[in-house]
């Protein structure tokens, strides 16, 4: 069986895990939502970070964006926003069942909509940065939208939003919410499989190994950045605008730009995972989910030194990831032969690779 | 808005007082971001725990006025400690991140950072804590130009450690070394210089820098177990700026931070002042970036 062929039965039996995982554990609903997103985090941040080789601090923007962005379009729609922010509780939102699902589908595809636009914005700016000052630029853009937003009233400021009420039955809610994070992950899959196997992995790649050679080819690499940003803004946009309902209540800090929480956890389970892969990053934030799950509850207020020591010792130590370490032990299983001959050939390839990047 | 014609109106005083306080507390970001910029040129290390090292060298002082030592007394001692931790650090963690890729570093210290973080939150809380000095504050122009005594203090104690800093790089076997060791490693070590040696006194001579930077700090300004990314953040705008191994450049661009980030916090409102500094660190790169395509464009 070759990695194609695992590749597709893993991605089968996460499918099928995720389709009843709910059920089966019915305690651990939430756990398991956070899961997705976390696998979700991971995936996108490999986009840049893995397959272009652009580490990306602050892809938290897009979360904290799309969460705002989501509020503004849910409340917008039947209310003024600003006296809804202003006067917490004065106002009486009584939203009905359809005005609250019309309104969550629309925020979300917003929050999706909004990200992407703020990709493509800030991209421009950022993506002409190279390696240390690229990740400085965006780390400082998550801090500043996050300061930003704790000063702008239209949306609570500092002191947060509620967000409306879900219509319903508790453990109905939950279970909407883990298929909304679940189908939003596992799109995210599919896309980025799709994605990866055509010329945009090939020219991703490109920029990854030699920009400029890349350009020099004739990619066109800031547009490939580009793109490759808001699609990953894109999910982590709409995953906001979920997360945002999720937890019921948003505040620029802690819950939407937690640029040192999930913002450097993405960073760090694609790296435990393996960068540059598309089953790595996943492997990497179930990993890092269950040892943060796993610890969090005897750890009694240590658990944030232990996780930051954690991080440490992944960057320090472990960086080629489960997925790199598992190719050096095991190369064949990955389809990697070192043949005397093909090492001869090697020249040959190269020629035919640059062929096919031209064409 | 308002502020802005106030500016105008109330000049010069106002805006003579706001220059002053800028480049007074200018001056400390200076120090730590010529820590960095040791640190970034010589081993290549971009250290991103910067201002958790400025906090922890302001806890200790502040740990120590509650047996009595003025800040000024604990400062030798802050300075030492915080020598001895950044060694430790160097030998536990930055030993094995040196020649590796740009971001390893980066992201390393940024663990480091959360440990330290984390650390000074669960042994002093999370309250904002600042540091009597018991100095008087001065008055002019019938109150309206008001500068405390410790700020003056702080600047000439900054600078005078600046001096101290360069003496010692210029005159002492060590810092001679040093140098040599950020022109070529190699080289260096050809000619018997330890580098591992003169990499770990970097880091730790870093750490011991912005200790004393933050001991200033937690008097003419307050200290907060988070606090520290705003240093890191200004540190790295001010290498930016600056560029490397470039002492007047880190002291200007260290003062102008200061002076920018007072009129920012005056005009937009003090809830803005941290976002001026990352709009700096933008505006800064952004700059940077422009005039690198200019020198590509140069070289074609």
């Amino acid at each position: 069986m070759n990695e194609y062929g695992v590749q597709r039965w893993i991605f089968g039996a996460l499918l099928v895990f995720g389709l009843v995982a709910p059920f089966l554990f019915p305690n651990f609903t939430s756990q398991l939502t956070v899961w997705w997103v976390m696998v979700l985090f991971a995936l996108t941040w490999d986009i840049s970070g893995g397959q272009m080789g652009y580490n990306s601090l602050g892809n938290i923007l897009f979360f904290g964006v799309g969460m705002y962005a989501s509020i503004i379009v849910q409340i917008g729609l039947y209310y003024d926003v600003a006296a809804y922010t202003t006067s917490v509780g004065a106002v009486k939102v009584d939203f009905t069942t359809i005005q609250y699902f019309t309104g969550l589908a629309s925020g979300i595809i917003t929050g999706g909509i909004v990200a992407v636009v703020f990709a493509v914005v800030l991209g421009t700016v950022v993506f002409g940065l190279r390696g240390p000052y690229f990740a400085i630029g965006t780390l400082g853009m998550g801090l500043a939208a996050a300061e930003l937003v704790a000063s702008w009233d239209y949306v609570g400021g500092g002191g947060g939003v509620a967000l409306p009420v879900y219509p319903g039955h508790p453990d109905e809610r939950s279970l909407m919410f883990y298929f909304l994070a679940f189908i939003l992950a596992v799109l995210t899959i599919l896309v980025l499989r799709r994605v990866y196997s055509g010329f945009f992995g090939i020219a991703a790649n490109a920029i990854r190994d030699d920009e400029e050679k890349a350009e020099g080819m004739g990619i066109h690499t800031m547009r490939y950045k580009i793109v490759g940003w808001s699609i990953a803004a894109f999910f982590v946009g709409m995953t906001g605008a979920v997360f945002g309902n999720m937890i019921g209540f948003i505040e620029p800090v802690e819950v939407a730009f937690p640029a040192v929480t999930f913002g450097i956890f993405m960073v760090v389970m694609s790296l435990l995972g393996g960068k540059g892969t598309l089953l790595g990053p996943i492997i990497g934030a179930t990993v890092f989910h269950l040892i943060k799950e796993l610890t969090w509850s005897y750890m009694l207020g240590w658990q944030w030194v232990a996780l930051g020591a954690l991080i440490i010792v992944i960057v320090v130590f472990f960086q080629q990831g489960i997925i790199g370490w598992a190719q050096e032990k095991w190369p064949e299983k990955f389809g990697i032969f070192v043949d005397d001959e093909m090492a001869a050939s090697e020249t040959q390839l190269e020629a035919k690779g640059a062929g096919r990047a031209a064409e | 808005m308002d502020n802005i014609l106030l500016l105008v109106q109330a000049a010069p005083i106002l805006n003579f007082q706001l220059l002053l306080d800028g480049l007074l507390i200018g001056s400390i970001f200076a120090l730590a971001g010529y820590g960095l910029a040791l640190v970034w040129g010589v081993m290549n290390v971009k250290n991103l725990a910067q201002g958790e090292f400025v906090m922890m060298g302001g806890y200790i002082a502040w740990f120590m006025t509650n047996f009595g030592i003025h800040p000024f007394v604990g400062m030798p001692i802050a300075i030492v400690l915080m020598f001895g931790f950044g060694w430790a650090m160097y030998l536990l963690i930055i030993r094995y991140v040196i020649g590796r890729d740009l971001f390893t570093s980066l992201l390393a210290t940024f663990g480091l950072a959360l440990v330290i973080q984390q650390l000074l939150n669960l042994a002093f809380g999370p309250e904002v804590q600042v540091v009597k000095s018991g100095f008087k504050i001065r008055s002019a122009f019938d109150g309206m130009l008001t500068v405390a005594d410790i700020k003056l203090v702080a600047l000439l104690v900054a600078a005078a450690l600046a001096i101290l800093i360069v003496l010692f790089m210029k005159r002492s076997r060590i810092g001679q070394a040093i140098r040599a060791t950020a022109q070529d490693p190699r080289a260096a070590r050809v000619m018997g210089i330890d580098t591992e040696n003169v990499y770990a006194f970097t880091y730790a001579l870093n750490a011991a820098i912005c200790g004393a930077a933050g001991v200033l700090i937690s008097m003419i300004w307050v200290i907060q177990p988070f606090y520290g990314i705003a240093y890191s953040i200004r540190a790295f705008v001010i290498v930016t700026a600056a560029g490397l191994g470039n002492l007047p450049g880190v002291i200007i661009a260290g003062l102008g931070l200061g002076v920018v980030e007072q009129y920012g916090g005056f005009v937009l409102g003090a809830e803005l002042q941290q976002f001026t500094v990352l709009a700096m660190l933008l505006l800064v790169l952004i700059w940077r970036q422009m005039e690198q395509r200019r020198n590509r464009q140069a070289l074609q």
